[in-house]
């Protein structure tokens, strides 16, 4: 059901946990099946420098948390902003139909997290 | 150590017994005969099929002129429920429960369609059926109560006697689906009044694709099929022979052994459910005593099935959950609903159904894998808070 890809960033997932001194968190959650996203970002300069999450969901959940963390550290925040939940999924050779839409949800709440960064700290934006 | 295989998925289906694989053989092979031809190759086909039904007949209490072969527990639902609804001279009243198998459960929906009203009873915590409600229910134009034997997913038996009595004394049929229980458990239709019976051969290792229907002589039910004279035309088309052969094999074998692998079966479930309950935050599902002996249904708080199921697979253990996300469905379990766990308890949960090849070092090899599975996936989850 998954590929080798997914389910190594499902049994070894990458940036787990907290971050006690984020600058944001975001989360995003499925309401039908209940699968729950948080992302936590240090920001540095524009930039991702630190990035954590935690994840209550299936092993798509997981492996799409584990993967997106792994794709935007260090990247701009602009540019995290483009990252959209398709290329979570591309990235980790594809997903099961069924989890696109319902455990694929990493990159909404990175999106999230960012947005209320920006509300917060950058006075002229406007989401 | 890393190659090891358990597996705890009996409930889905179970190995097919070499000796059942042997008494198949021969009709793969050289007994091709068709069972209703007149020579000798039919007439040898035919005394295998009658012998098979003989035996099923037998572990049941039955005659085997009450014994229908079918292709499995689905269609001896589907057989039982929608031939006695179609013999009905006008639409009328069902009662069953609102945990039971998709293949009534589905069954019940559409001649709901058809104009039939049904009545789909609640559970209590545990998962048990209350005979008193039962008879609540019971209206004027009440035809049929179809209550399983025990839930395939908690593993809960219900009181069929009581059940069966009542709808006895009301003269009304009684449809027991009983795929999870035959061959497991004692089941003897002398004993209860059934009216009904579905089994399925694969969950008492024998092969798929075969079951059966015990219908009570007397009982009238219209045929699903139209054609031939098969199974008195009950249900009609050349007869899956190996099947057939390999489902009376088996299920004589597993009756035999009944007293010994319940009580083997049921110190193995109680050892497994008593290591899992030593881990935090983890919910026994189903009945304490009155479940299925090979069955464990566990819900692990702040984390999901499917998760749980993905892990336990990469360390060779077989099992399955409730949690939407390994059904395909999305929908948590019915039956997990019934039971009233909310939706993320029932997210949790993980069904491991023990079989015949199951040992103590199975068990003790699944604790030992199981802990830190969990330790990993709730430091995962948002929901674990951590002191």
């Amino acid at each position: 059901m998954y590929n080798e890809k997914v389910v190594d960033h499902f049994s070894n997932p990458c940036n787990v946990g907290e971050l006690t001194d984020a600058d944001s968190i975001g989360e995003s959650g499925s309401f039908k099946c209940g699968d729950t996203m948080k992302i936590f970002i240090k920001v540095e300069d524009g930039r991702i420098e630190n990035i954590k999450f935690q994840t209550y969901g299936c092993g798509a959940a997981i492996a799409s948390s584990s993967m997106l963390t792994e794709m935007v550290k260090g990247k701009t925040l602009d540019e995290a902003m483009h990252i959209t939940n398709q290329n979570v999924a591309d990235e980790l050779g594809g997903l099961p139909p069924l989890k696109l839409h319902c455990s694929n949800l990493a990159a909404d709440a990175l999106h999230n997290a960012i947005a209320d960064y920006r509300r917060r700290l950058e006075p002229d934006y406007t989401d | 150590m890393k190659n090891r295989l358990v597996y705890m998925d009996n409930g889905a289906t179970t190995p097919v017994r070499e000796e059942v694989l042997e008494a198949m053989l021969p009709f793969l092979q050289d007994q091709y005969g068709n069972p209703s031809s007149l020579h000798t190759q039919g007439r040898e086909v035919r005394r295998a099929i009658d012998e098979a039904r003989e035996k099923t007949a037998c572990v049941l209490g039955a005659d085997p002129a009450e014994i229908f072969f079918t292709s499995g527990g689905t269609e001896s639902n589907n057989l039982a429920l929608r031939g006695t609804a179609r013999k009905q001279a006008s639409a009328g009243h069902i009662i069953t429960s609102g945990i039971e198998h998709h293949a009534v459960l589905e069954v019940c929906h559409d001649l709901e369609n058809e104009g039939h009203r049904v009545t789909y009873l609640p559970v209590d915590r545990f998962g048990r059926i209350d005979p008193a409600a039962v008879e609540a229910a019971i209206a004027p134009d009440t035809f049929l109560i179809s209550i399983m034997a025990a839930n395939n997913e908690v593993g809960t038996l219900q009181p069929i006697l009581e059940i069966g009595t009542l709808a006895r004394e009301h003269g009304i049929l009684f449809h027991t689906d009983a795929v999870q229980v035959v061959g497991q458990r004692p089941v003897n239709v002398n004993d209860l009044p059934i009216d009904y019976l579905s089994l399925s051969a694969h969950k008492f290792n024998g092969p798929k694709g075969v079951g059966a229907l015990y219908k009570r002589k007397g009982v009238k039910i219209t045929p699903l099929y139209r054609g031939g004279s098969q199974e008195r035309k009950l249900r009609p088309g050349t007869e899956n022979v190996p099947g057939i052969i390999g489902l009376g094999q088996a299920l004589e074998l597993a009756a035999a052994e009944i007293p010994y692998k319940m009580e083997y079966l049921t110190s193995l479930r109680d050892q497994l459910i008593e290591g899992l309950l030593k881990i935090e935050d983890v919910i026994l599902n189903g009945h304490p005593q009155e479940r299925l002996p090979g069955n464990i249904n566990v819900s692990f708080k702040y984390i999901e099935g499917e998760s749980i199921l993905l892990s336990l697979d990469l360390q060779g253990i077989a099992a399955s959950s409730g949690s939407a996300c390994s059904s395909g469905s999305l929908e948590p379990s019915h039956v997990l609903s019934a039971i009233g766990l909310d939706q993320q308890t029932a997210h949790g949960s993980i069904r491991f159904s023990l079989g015949r090849y199951n040992n103590e070092a199975d068990i003790e090899y699944v604790l030992e894998k199981i802990t830190p599975i969990v330790e990993k996936l709730r430091q995962i989850s948002p929901l674990h808070k951590t002191d």
